[in-house]
């Protein structure tokens, strides 16, 4: 049996017996078979030495459980990696980032606790999957939206908590957090927000409460166990409709960003959406593949011209009354016309309740509330997993195309791993900036997945070295991007550092999450 | 914040002591000596003004400080207007406040500052 | 000279002399006369022992200079208090929680550092105002809005730490939401930067709010764990077109659904300007209404009360109820209004106020009053007619309420909100107005008859109660007395305020006690890591440090 490090095997055994007295032998998993579940299939890792996997796990059900596992944790000073659905695949799935922990796997506690749909809020348990809540919604014909990310096998607690994106104009994850109960490893259990006030009315209705709001400390972060989260959702809308603007020459870009951006700020665009070239994305031939990588603006510019192929494209999504959304594209469509040349394209619409049939002709439904995995039938073909590199990039032409320049350059310097695109597509899954997310493939190969890693970490370098640094990672590059933040001596590290040995002195609950470590791991990791 | 009380208890000690107050000033406007500032000091007087009393006691609907002077019966009641304030009575009020306007202080308006609002105030006063 | 507690005259003597050679002995400010100008001018204590004021002010300019005066705070564990500009009268002003704190005043810290017109954001100083800002703006003809409180004075980045709301859009008007991106200096004079800010050389400090890790903002806000000396701010890019409509419905009953289908049009986005509820029948006026008749100088309370009307009311017990429903017909008066605000594509104004038109009609009898339609900017003349605030412009109208005026020749000398969150129903405001009615009548409070709710925030409903301060001891104890009731009150209907005054703080925290108080302990543990000398706020918020709690104990 692997051991968590640090402890004893005696102590460890001591400890799996006490744990299966207070949750039932058959939550705690200790058998290889049962364990290597909790491996994470999409590991850039996989079968290397290093590869971190759990020494067992403790699925409880139950605050109490999860008290009395902590106690036992404290006791032995056993650490735990919490996951909640464990489905964040590309970023850590369920194995923990330290190699030997126990994985608490909150899966059980799967209660959806209220769904309000005259205030729009859901109340849930971790173990809730987006498919769960849609359900649960759907069943009873209430008319409220979820914002499912991409694959809708996950958790809403742990995309809120990894602060994901979505696709809706309730896009941004965290931001629609209202309220959090969280178990502190001392086995304290806090409400945040209006929760803390008992019986209070309002705790998915006004985020802040009284005094520090704390509600964040808790996201990407191991400072404590969320046990229960209340998550703003969107009325149903009355309609959807989408168009999309196309540019025809390079420097067109500047415009076209900027008055993306005034659209975005001034609320007309409230949903995601790609900003992609064409000619980045056509299928490839010998003349365009030539020119892309000389990189010629002329070339590239009299090629696009010759075959009627747009620059720069981006697809605008409505979500409202029909008539607005009409006058918004209408007044889009009025911004963008200071652009010589440029085109506009209508785009699907619908009236929602989507229609059975309209349904079951749809390749995506994410966008209109639906979760689905259909993502991986486009990645599928790829390998067998994939991993998220994701800078965050300030919404501008200039950093649009400085982050492909720079990006391509790595790919150039080290080699592209298997056929992979050579350049991002840059989403608008938040408000302000634009994220670029490049998808690596992953593939049960060791010497593949070392120099994905290779180029992942020289772009983590390349990233930062620009200003641009990451939302989210991997655990195999938590403590890299971590080190990229590290402003006046990484103050902010440290900070987190403190708070860290003061809330869970033992360092039991997530080590190593978000790059930090508690106290008694600091010095070897350091 | 529409919700404040349309007429409240008024004890006799606030009344006192805005009474006393008001007596100080009074006393004040009829007894100090009329000093000539120099042009420079009003224009810079007149710029502090601008920033920092403008908003409140300036011409202009929405200007709380002459709506309140204006309901006591002052006359005129915007300050750049008026040619019986003097240099201790602006200071009080900066420095004290009185009712509902506060105190301001010398990390805002700086003791050079008041005295160029003082200059600037009292521009028009008859010697 | 007053000496902060616990610590001795000739520490603190070495302390002032350390503090004058950090910041230049003319912002030091030690004279009675100087210190007495940080009393909060609205203490509901003014007068008696228990007032809270400073022992002496610091003011440095620079980050650095803040670093220093926290180290030498530290050196001599001496409490000081950081205030941005000290205007958030009514809530505390510029006078420490712990009677004896040495102020620091940050108003000299007054630079506007960056405004970016292409994405929409500033970032600035502490001691900057929302005038100041909005003077830079103009200045350099930027198309952008700023959301401004009521009162134009005070500080966006003190506003945005206490949490305060303005009137735009919700993702503007909501202050604290609307930062990204923070510097802080800690207790121990570390200097740290938030969200994006934590990457050295960032270029979307103030694009994304959160960077990587434990986002950690908000612990800044009501708080006192760190000093903030620089935070960024998104505005509103200036709309094409501002519209707004009023609806008005003729039943006491329907105030429910008024709000249900009005919060579905908020969640909806249809409308995002501020909604302001008002009452035709009850005299009682709408935000903009009441703010704008102060602007143009006129009075809000313009229409006493019909005798026969109060007649109705004193017989429902003080309380609107249906059997006011057959006068407010017979008078053709409506029962409740609501304004919707709309900024946008003109003509995507005039559709969603078109669509929200079409959803209040299943309400029988339901009347759609046209209102304000602006092509933006404002001409000269449209300036002087609106509520300045809901265009983005500061000013200081509001202060007019407690004015000396016809209606009010003897004004208090200042005020202090009362401000419980409640849902967003219309149930909730009639059970709020019961409760609240029978306790202001218990505690001898002077409230009209019913009250409606503010929409700062999406999602929830604010009551704000503004209880007069003047210069009258015994009026002042009876009503921090009848203040700590109706905390109490409204705790035991799951009610709990957003933001109080300093003579409040400790009471309210307490009623946030979910599981004996384990928020407040997880505040203290943070408190006692990153502040260990406890120099920083003490009390602010409930939040003492841990020699203080020990004597307390």
């Amino acid at each position: 049996m692997r051991l968590p490090p640090g402890v004893t095997s005696a102590d460890f055994s001591k400890a799996i017996k006490e744990f299966e007295a207070v949750i039932g032998k058959e939550w705690v998993f200790t058998s290889d078979e049962d364990v290597d579940l909790y491996r994470d299939s999409y590991s850039p890792l996989w079968h290397e030495e290093d590869e971190p996997i759990p020494s067992a796990a403790v699925a409880p059900d139950g605050i109490e459980q999860i008290q009395a596992i902590l106690k036992i944790a404290n006791a032995y000073k056993i650490p735990l990696w919490t996951i909640s659905t464990g489905r964040n695949l590309g970023y850590g799935g369920s194995a923990p980032l330290l190699g030997g922990s126990v994985v608490l796997d909150l899966k059980r506690m799967n209660r959806v606790l209220e769904v309000n749909d005259k205030n729009h809020y859901a109340l849930v348990e971790p173990g809730v999957s987006y498919f769960d809540l849609y359900r649960y919604i759907h069943e009873r014909g209430l008319k409220v939206w979820l914002d499912p990310p991409d694959p809708g096998w996950g958790s809403p607690v742990g995309n809120c908590l990894e602060r994901g994106g979505g696709y809706t104009p309730m896009r941004d994850h965290y931001d629609a957090v209202c309220g959090m109960e969280v178990v502190l490893a001392n086995g304290e259990v806090v409400r945040t927000g209006m929760g803390a006030l008992p019986g209070s009315k309002t705790w998915q209705q006004y985020k802040y409460g009284f005094g520090p709001y704390v509600t964040g400390m808790f996201s990407q972060s191991n400072f404590g166990i969320v046990t229960k989260m209340g998550i703003w959702l969107m009325p149903e809308p009355e309609a959807y409709l989408s168009g999309t603007v196309t540019v025809s020459k390079h420097d067109d870009l500047f415009p076209l960003v900027e008055i993306f951006a005034n659209l975005v700020n001034s609320g007309t665009l409230q949903a995601t959406t790609l900003l992609t070239s064409p000619l980045w994305f056509s299928p490839p031939n010998e003349e365009l593949d030539a020119l892309r990588y000389s990189g010629s603006v002329p070339g590239l510019e009299d090629y696009a011209r010759r075959k009627n192929i747009p620059y720069w494209s981006v697809p605008l999504p409505f979500y409202g009354p029909a008539k607005v959304i009409a006058a918004q594209w209408e007044y889009a469509k009025e911004k963008f016309s200071s652009i010589p040349g440029v085109k506009f394209e209508d785009g699907p619409s619908y009236r929602f309740p989507l229609s059975a049939d309209q349904l079951a002709k749809m390749t995506d439904t994410v966008p209109f509330g639906i979760p689905s995995l259909q993502i991986f039938s486009i990645m599928g073909p790829h390998g067998q997993g994939h991993l998220g590199f994701s800078p965050i990039i300030p919404m501008t032409g200039e950093a649009v195309l400085e982050s492909q320049k720079v990006f391509t350059q790595v790919y150039r310097d080290l080699g592209s791993p298997g056929g992979s695109a050579t350049t991002f597509p840059i989403f608008s899954f938040f408000a302000r900036a634009f994220v670029n997310i490049y998808l690596f493939p992953i593939e049960h190969d060791v010497e593949k997945n070392r120099k994905t890693r290779e180029i992942y970490r020289r772009l983590i370098k390349e990233s930062a070295a620009r200003g641009w640094g990451e939302y989210r990672t991997h655990t195999t590059f938590m403590g890299d991007i971590s080190d990229t933040y590290s402003f006046n001596n990484h103050a902010l590290r440290h900070f987190h550092e403190t708070i860290k040995d003061a809330v869970d002195p033992n360092g039991i609950l997530s080590p190593g999450k978000c790059g930090i470590w508690p106290k008694r791991m600091r010095k070897a990791t350091a | 914040m529409r919700h404040l009380a349309k007429a409240h208890e008024k004890g006799d000690g606030m009344k006192n002591a805005t009474v006393g107050l008001l007596a100080a000033l009074s006393l004040m406007l009829a007894s100090t000596a009329f000093a000539a500032p120099d042009q420079e000091q009003i224009e810079r007087g007149h710029k502090v003004y601008d920033k920092w009393c403008f908003p409140c006691h300036g011409t202009g609907v929405g200007k709380p400080g002459t709506d309140s002077l204006v309901a006591r019966g002052q006359k005129p009641a915007v300050l750049e207007e008026r040619t019986d304030l003097t240099v201790p009575a602006i200071k009080t009020f900066v420095r004290h406040g009185v009712l509902f306007m506060p105190m301001f202080r010398k990390t805002e308006v700086s003791d050079a500052d008041l005295d160029a609002i003082a200059a600037y105030l009292t521009r028009n006063n008859k010697p | 000279m007053k000496v902060p507690p616990g610590v001795s005259a000739s520490d603190f003597a070495e302390a002032i002399k350390q503090f004058e050679e950090a910041v230049g002995k003319e912002w030091v400010f030690t004279s009675d006369e100087d210190v007495a100008m940080y009393r909060d001018a609205y203490s509901p204590f003014m007068g008696e022992p228990e007032e809270r004021v400073a022992s002496a002010a610091v003011a440095p300019d620079g980050m650095e200079q803040v670093q220093k005066v926290v180290r030498i705070a530290n050196r001599y564990k001496i409490p000081i208090y950081p205030v941005s500009t000290g205007k958030n009268l009514g809530y505390g002003g510029s006078a420490p929680v712990l009677s004896g704190s040495v102020v620091l005043d940050l108003k000299r810290m007054n630079r506007i550092l960056e405004v970016n017109e292409a994405n929409a954001y500033a970032l600035v100083e502490p001691g900057v105002s929302y005038f100041d800002l909005y003077r830079y703006i103009q200045e350099k003809g930027l198309k952008l809005w700023v959301d401004v409180p009521d009162p134009g004075w005070g500080s966006p980045i003190g506003n945005a730490l206490d949490r305060g709301g303005g009137y735009l859009m919700p993702q503007y008007r909501n202050h604290f939401d609307s930062h990204c991106g923070m510097e802080v200096v800690l207790a121990n004079g570390e200097v740290l930067r938030t969200g994006m800010g934590a990457l050295p050389g960032a270029q979307t400090w103030q694009q994304y709010k959160s960077g990587f890790g434990p986002w950690i903002d908000g612990m800044f806000s009501q708080s006192n764990f760190g000093v903030v000396t620089k935070m960024g701010f998104w505005l509103m890019p200036e709309p094409d077109a501002y519209l707004s409509g009023t609806v008005v419905v003729p039943r006491h009953d329907d105030l429910i659904p008024l709000v249900r289908i009005l919060t579905y049009l908020e969640d909806t986005r249809v409308t995002n300007g501020m909604p302001d509820l008002g009452s035709p029948l009850l005299g009682i006026p709408m935000l903009s209404d009441f703010a704008t008749r102060f602007e143009s100088g006129g009075t809000p309370f313009e229409r006493p009360l019909d005798p026969e009307l109060s007649d109705l009311i004193a017989k429902g017990g003080g309380l609107a109820t249906s059997a006011l429903d057959g006068y407010a017909q017979r008078k053709g008066l409506g029962y409740w209004s609501c304004k919707l605000s709309f900024y946008g594509a003109s003509k995507a104004n005039a559709a969603n106020w078109e669509f929200a038109r079409e959803k209040f009609s299943e309400i029988p009898g339901v009347r759609f009053e046209e209102g304000e339609n602006y092509k933006l900017p404002l001409t000269p003349e449209q300036r002087e007619k609106v509520h300045k605030p809901q265009f983005g412009i500061p000013s200081l109208a509001m202060f007019s309420i407690g004015a000396r005026s016809a209606m009010n020749p003897e004004p208090a000398s200042g005020h202090m909100w009362f401000s419980p969150i409640i849902p967003r129903t219309g149930e909730a405001i009639f059970e709020a107005n019961r409760v609240f009615a029978q306790a202001a009548k218990e505690f001898g409070l002077p409230f009209l008859s019913f009250n409606l709710p503010s929409t700062y925030w999406e999602r929830a409903f604010i009551f704000i109660f503004a209880f007069p301060v003047t210069r009258d001891v015994e009026f002042n104890k009876r009503n921090r007395a009848a203040f700590n009731k109706l905390i109490q009150v409204a705790a035991e209907h799951g009610w709990g305020e957003y933001r109080t005054a300093p003579a409040f703080q400790d009471a309210i925290m307490n009623t946030y006690s979910y599981n004996n108080h384990a928020l407040l302990h997880f505040h203290e543990t943070v408190k006692d890591a990153i502040d260990p000398n406890g120099i920083l706020s003490a009390g602010r918020y409930g939040i003492w440090p841990k020699h203080v709690r020990e004597a307390k104990s």
